[in-house]
């Protein structure tokens, strides 16, 4: 049937990825990609197998050879980013505002400047127990998120057409940035993992507003549904009012918490739970309809 | 003093932790900013609801390519690090894709032909919300599609200046925009939660603050009798543990409905007063 779900929240610790393991663990053989790649930890639940690394470039960082340096202050002003100064009539540039525009290094009359790439970022392809798992970590202070999210889905994209998948199940990462842009762009179906609180309110809008931007087919599910019942309702009717598919509502659960402690997904740890019968419903709903269009 | 509370991993509890601070803190007669430096989904304002004073719009500064001038020379293109200026040399086809353009310059002085020309473009803006005379927030907020929030977080962080206690409410993860906050503060408050993904994006957010030789602190929200390890980590990491909160429905809710848990339980808020209390008078005077 071939189907490619993303999942994605605005804001964090909404149950996203508790979701994604979830879907990952309901049809029977399936590519897991987290794309969550600031924060991956599905791969502590299902604690794949590696067999494929690679190192991922995170841009670049301009480095001064002070053997060549004269301290002439010609590169200060031309930085856009105020990650060149003059401290103690030397010049230096500071690693954290440096964008790796390559400018100061092309600019420099004595060549001083050079561009060191950042490597230290690796995305990872293996097995699990339920198919084929890709993920990526991006080292801590690196940009380009949305960058390596591409790569990994360019992996994912040979695994399953290697392993004959149909379903690609994909964890974004939370926020609205070029990660979470990256890991909805062109896939089928993009669920947005929201919660009965105002900012969880707040932050759906905002995601919502981004997926539209790609016109893809969009579904929501309240997580944690009846720790505010009359809030959920609102956000109910917010998606009705804008067209919006709603998937479902989930109550919250102690098991939840339980099932990732154990490192099981809860459809493994508890399958006959409530959660896990309304995450079932929510997944064939999701899946039934494509096979309509 | 500029204190900045933290999360590797999102919905922790940064916000709940941060605006529940800011209300005590000012109740207790400090002069407070609360800086949200969560620029893709600010939302320390809505328990507040305060109307903005000031608005400042950030912006970058884009190419334009001036066709008539352009010699199709393909420079900019080459200087361009971003892969923002599409060029094709045989068709003569140049385009600027400006969802790709960092602002950084480049292009401008690659060309020898003065065929490019400025124009502004908004990554967001920044919102001034006076509480009262005394405390303020500083809202940093990204345009929806924006390519990176670091240019409003900076923006917002200088707007904040050094008057009286700074809180940061940080953006999760640990990228750029995490350590951009986070370097700019005197101490850090790491909020975590019992869970193996907590500890694993607790452990990643402390190995760079130690790089940074920041000092910080962790708070273990919605802590659980059951699962120790977070507890077991910083101890045999000598790491202090500033503070528990026991998981209660009652804080979900009020959280939920937009509203300030500390306003109703006046022992929580004595707590966090003291807890940060501590911080300030020991490292309160140690830079600024």
């Amino acid at each position: 049937m071939n189907m490619e779900i993303a999942v994605i929240s605005g804001k964090g610790g909404t149950g996203k990825s508790f979701v994604s393991a979830a879907f990952a663990t309901i049809p029977e053989r399936v590519v897991l990609s987290d794309c969550d790649v600031d924060a991956a930890n599905l791969y502590l639940i299902f604690s794949p197998k590696i067999n494929f690394e690679q190192i991922y470039i995170a841009g670049q960082k301009a480095e001064i050879d002070y053997n060549k340096c004269t301290n002439c202050g010609y590169c200060v002003n031309f930085c856009r980013f105020d990650a060149i100064s003059t401290k103690a009539n030397k010049v230096v540039i500071n690693e954290t505002l440096c964008d790796g525009c390559h400018l100061c290094a092309r600019i420099c009359p004595e060549n001083a400047i050079t561009m060191l790439n950042n490597d230290k970022s690796r995305m990872y392809a293996g097995t699990f127990r339920n198919g084929q798992m890709v993920y990526g970590r991006l080292a801590p202070g690196e940009e380009n998120s949305g960058k390596l999210v591409s790569m990994i889905r360019e992996k994912a994209k040979t695994e399953i057409i290697k392993g004959k998948y149909d379903i690609h199940i994909i964890d974004g990462p939370q926020g609205i940035g070029c990660a979470a842009i990256s890991s909805i762009t062109g896939v089928d179906r993009v669920v947005i993992v929201t919660e009965p609180t105002l900012s969880g309110i707040h932050d759906l809008k905002r995601t919502v507003e981004l997926a539209s931007k790609f016109d893809l087919n969009t579904w929501v599910i309240i997580n944690k549904f009846d720790l505010n019942t009359s809030m959920s309702l609102k956000i109910e009717n917010y998606c009705k009012e804008n067209n919006i598919s709603f998937a479902g509502k989930i109550p919250f659960d102690k098991q939840v918490v339980e099932a990732m402690m154990n490192c099981k997904s809860i459809i493994e740890y508890q399958p006959k739970s409530d959660v896990s019968k309304i995450i079932i419903e929510i997944f064939d709903k999701i899946s039934l309809v494509h096979n309509k269009k | 003093m500029r204190i900045a509370i933290a999360s590797g991993k999102g919905g922790t509890g940064k916000t709940f932790f941060s605006t529940n601070l800011f209300y005590v803190l000012d109740k207790k007669g400090h002069k407070v900013t609360l800086t949200d430096c969560d620029a893709e989904e600010p939302n320390s304002n809505l328990f507040f609801n305060g109307k903005p004073s000031k608005q400042i719009d950030v912006t970058q500064i884009n190419p334009v390519i001036d066709l008539k001038k352009c010699n199709y020379c393909g420079k900019c293109s080459e200087w361009c690090n971003y892969n923002a200026i599409f060029f094709l040399s045989e068709q003569k086809v140049i385009n600027v894709l400006d969802d790709l353009c960092h602002g950084c310059g480049a292009c401008f002085e690659a060309c020898k032909f003065e065929a490019i020309n400025e124009k502004e473009v908004s990554l967001g803006r920044i919102s001034f919300i006076d509480i009262n005379e005394n405390s303020r927030i500083i809202e940093s907020r990204t345009k929806v599609g924006a390519y990176t929030p670091v240019p409003l977080i900076k923006r917002a962080i200088k707007e904040s200046g050094n008057q009286g206690i700074i809180l940061f409410d940080a953006p999760p993860g640990t990228s750029c925009p995490f350590i951009h906050t986070v370097d700019n503060a005197d101490y850090i408050i790491l909020i975590t939660e019992p869970t193996p993904f907590g500890l694993s994006d607790l452990k990643q957010s402390i190995e760079i603050l130690k790089d940074l030789n920041k000092h910080f602190g962790v708070v273990i929200n919605r802590a659980e009798k059951g699962y120790r390890d977070i507890q077991k980590y910083l101890q045999v990491n000598k790491i202090p543990l500033l503070l528990e909160i026991p998981f209660s429905r009652d804080i979900a809710k009020q959280y939920s409905q937009g509203e300030i848990y500390a306003k109703t339980d006046i022992n929580f808020g004595d707590t966090l007063y003291k807890t940060v209390n501590i911080i300030i008078n020991e490292y309160g005077n140690s830079s600024n």
